[in-house]
């Protein structure tokens, strides 16, 4: 009996997972491994269409013969780039009337017009011209002779199905002189974002967690621009940030504390001198950094919060108590209570970062020294316009993700097992 | 008490009060007055002295009475030194100091004499002076979206400064980029479908996850700790990588632009989340309930939908609002499946305006104003649920 539960138990459940699996599968990872049949193939955006053999029909009335009708099919490949073969016509026809002449490619039966068309390579236009007669003396109807609508068929080579392979694309990525360029921009930005994202976090987390009016205000405040579509809060900080009406600059003119605009966005380097010592800094990166902190730092917040308000308060009145000051009590205190939530944080976040694209691509559009891995994907795949080379870039990606994956789930293990 | 103390304590008081009169000053210059030197020197020396005074005075005077003195003091000195500004600005001025020396009068001889009075001290700014830049950095860009949406070109050309509103032209001239969003770049319609999309989203991924969500908490199946790893790993799979397979496999599909296919991405790409936040929650229910229903004849759906249901309602008003804000706030599905503007949804829209020739940037700030304030109304609202959604689905983002 309890065998026959389980396997009605069984039953159930695969019956209430399939539909979800079905749709992960099929969106999701599907994708992801089609990403490497596509990374060996040479695509190009152009090559997506598919090409389709098309018919116009015109009906053309005889002069001085009432009884007989001219049809004109225009048939055309409508690809510029590649043959479809054995093409298939089909065409309907009213019931009084049957053609004169037939060429050999054609067949007319029971009021069906049926023609094999044969290979048309690309470009491919012709004119089938047939005239028809009626067999009863009723007058032809042009207007029923337009209402049928030829249908054809042909099998065209899909070129993401074909079996030839090549190299190039990862030769491309790999060879790229901005190879170099590409990765450590992507890093620098992850890592960078990443860590100012935690460290504002640390911060809101530390303030909010303390009492002060306003402060169920203030903690829906700081969770904004975490929740506020990033379209508009990346063009208001453009408009911000512009170099000649933007609100920033002209106010730092105003107050005297720059003399020429400074185009945040655009510039790739400044030079700053620090202790007589120049060094160049990568401006329109760091300011793509600075918006991703201001946009994920509630994040951390929310997290680190969380955990926060979890430290038994009686941990701060012994360390009152041994006379410890507030450093001491956030280094021995604090920060050994949420340093688990924060590697957690860093490498989710990190994942996140490695792999963000809106943020950059609508502020610069990856200009500037802000070319990341994901803005590389679409350059490739749709700026440029070779499919296979932007799906290259992806597996790039998916093997960086593939890494930091393993790394934090050995980590989450471990201190799981600590636990 | 230590000169140390002392010193530190003037310093970081004065530095605090000067932070905050320059964020006033900045607002101020915001409203087209012309404001163009912050006065370090002079008002920071002058704090220092202030603050000394506070110190020395201590308890001996009513603490209210040397709140309001020592705040006047400070409003006009600067008055002073600063020439032809409005009495609203003064009185900001104020109202500001009047809040500083509320903060800093029970600081007296004896606080600083005190273990490690300078680094509370030190903390206590810290914190206040934390509130205030935060709030002003998160709130500006909010601010300036929506001003920017009340003025035209012509103005904002002549004085990007200005943030001031005229409502003497009457509101119609006020809301005017409203009226032409809406009106000449159909915003109304992109807004129908980013609802219809969203809401379509949030109620195919709740009738799919919610099934699948209670197996894994609940039934015994083979490969089902698999299935809840996996979750977790795909659910850290970015959009990026899906989207030339995505476009290419919807292109010869024919399902680019069409409300369908995103819908079927949207729900594809949120179910995950959805499920692990489900599964989680029902996890918690007691099973007691579920064996009740069972002895009462109920099957798996009368379970679910009598039981399950009803007892997890806020972990699904949770998983809802959070889909529902993925599913608003998406631009880059959107992006590369939509190109025809009559399936627009309202980031691809704005997008759109802002890659067209020369849109007066109003018009973008009223469509972005658009498409943010129904996302910040449903967070003030449901913040309760959406902040835990947002802690359970955060790992991404």
């Amino acid at each position: 009996m309890s065998t026959k539960l389980a396997k009605i138990e069984k039953r159930t459940a695969y019956l209430l997972i399939l539909p979800s699996v079905l749709l992960v599968f099929s969106i999701i990872l599907f994708p992801i491994f089609s990403n490497i049949w596509i990374s060996f193939k040479n695509v190009e955006l152009k090559d997506l269409r598919i090409p389709e053999p098309r018919a116009k029909k015109l009906v053309k009335s005889i002069k001085d013969n009432p009884n007989q009708i001219k049809i004109i099919y225009k048939l055309r490949n409508s690809s510029l780039i590649q043959e479809i073969t054995n093409v298939k016509f089909k065409d309907k026809y009213p019931d009084n009337i049957e053609p004169i002449s037939l060429n050999n490619k054609c067949q007319f039966k029971s009021n069906l017009l049926k023609c094999e068309l044969g290979n048309w390579p690309e470009k491919y236009r012709e004119n089938l011209e047939i005239v028809f007669q009626n067999t009863n003396n009723k007058e032809i109807s042009k207007k029923e002779l337009k209402s049928y609508k030829p249908k054809l068929s042909g099998k065209s080579q899909n070129i993401l199905l074909t079996y030839e392979f090549t190299l190039n694309n990862f030769k491309k990525v790999i060879k790229d002189k901005a190879f170099i360029d590409l990765l450590s921009t992507t890093f620098y930005y992850t890592f960078f974002g990443t860590i100012g994202a935690i460290v504002f976090g640390i911060l809101a987390a530390q303030m909010v967690n303390q009492k002060f009016f306003g402060r169920t205000f203030m903690r829906s405040v700081l969770l904004f621009p975490y929740v506020a579509p990033v379209v508009a809060l990346a063009y208001t900080w453009e408009l911000l940030l512009d170099p000649t009406s933007g609100t920033l600059n002209n106010l730092l003119i105003n107050y005297q504390i720059i003399d020429v605009p400074i185009n945040l966005l655009g510039q790739k380097y400044v030079t700053l001198n620090i202790l007589g010592f120049d060094f160049k800094l990568r401006l329109a990166l760091t300011t793509v950094i600075i918006f991703e902190i201001w946009r994920y730092f509630p994040l951390a917040f929310l997290f680190i919060l969380a955990r926060l308000q979890a430290v038994p308060k009686e941990l701060y009145e012994a360390a009152d108590v041994d006379g410890a000051n507030p450093i001491q009590k956030f280094l021995n205190i604090t920060l050994p209570q949420i340093l688990a939530v924060i590697s957690i944080l860093f490498m989710i976040r990190f994942i996140w970062n490695f792999n963000k694209f809106e943020d950059i691509f609508l502020l610069t559009g990856g200009a500037s020294g802000t070319r990341t891995f994901p803005i590389n994907v679409y350059q490739q795949g749709f700026s440029i316009g070779d499919i296979g080379v932007g799906s290259a870039v992806s597996i790039v990606i998916v093997v960086f993700l593939l890494i930091f994956m393993f790394i934090y789930f050995k980590l989450l293990g471990r201190r799981a097992d600590e636990n | 008490m230590k000169i140390k103390n002392i010193f530190t304590y003037c310093f970081i008081s004065s530095l605090f009060l000067f932070s905050l009169i320059c964020i006033w000053k900045i607002l101020v210059t915001l409203q087209g007055i012309e404001l163009t030197n912050f006065n370090f020197n002079k008002l920071f020396i002058f704090g220092i002295i202030l603050c000394l005074i506070n110190l020395f005075i201590g308890k001996k005077l009513n603490l209210n009475i040397k709140i309001i003195i020592l705040a006047l003091l400070f409003s006009i000195f600067d008055y002073l030194i600063s020439i032809n500004l409005p009495i609203w600005y003064s009185l900001g001025i104020f109202l500001i100091s009047l809040f500083f020396f509320k903060t800093i009068k029970n600081y007296d001889k004896n606080f600083l004499s005190k273990n490690h009075s300078s680094q509370k001290l030190f903390f206590n700014f810290l914190t206040l002076f934390g509130i205030t830049l935060f709030s002003f950095v998160i709130l500006f860009p909010f601010y300036m979206m929506l001003i920017t949406s009340f003025k035209t070109q012509a103005l904002l050309l002549l004085n990007p400064l200005d943030f001031s509103i005229n409502f003497s032209k009457g509101l119609p001239e006020l809301f005017k980029s409203y009226f032409v969003v809406f009106k000449d770049y159909n915003f109304g319609r992109y807004m129908l479908t980013s609802t219809i999309v969203s809401l379509g989203t949030v109620i195919i991924t709740l009738i799919f996850a919610i099934p699948a969500a209670y197996a894994i908490a609940r039934l015994n199946f083979f490969g089902k700790n698999f299935l809840s790893t996996s979750i977790l790993i795909i659910y850290l799979f970015p959009a990026i990588v899906l989207v030339i397979p995505l476009y290419t496999i919807f292109s010869q599909l024919g399902l680019r632009n069409s409300i369908e296919g995103l819908l079927i991405v949207y729900t594809a790409t949120t179910l995950p989340v959805a499920i692990y936040m489900l599964q989680g929650y029902f996890k918690s229910i007691p099973k007691e309930l579920e064996e009740a229903g069972i002895i009462d004849g109920q099957n798996w759906l009368g379970i679910i939908f009598k039981i399950i249901l009803p007892l997890s309602l806020p972990a699904i008003s949770s998983v809802a609002l959070y889909v529902f804000m993925i599913a608003w706030n998406e631009f880059l599905f959107s992006l590369m499946f939509l190109d025809r503007p009559n399936t627009f949804t309202l980031s691809r829209a704005i997008q759109f305006l802002n890659v067209g020739a020369e849109t007066p940037r109003q018009y973008l700030m009223a469509g972005s104003v658009v498409v943010t304030l129904p996302i910040l109304i449903i967070f003030v609202y449901f913040e309760k649920y959406l902040v835990s959604g947002l802690t359970a689905g955060s790992v991404k983002g």
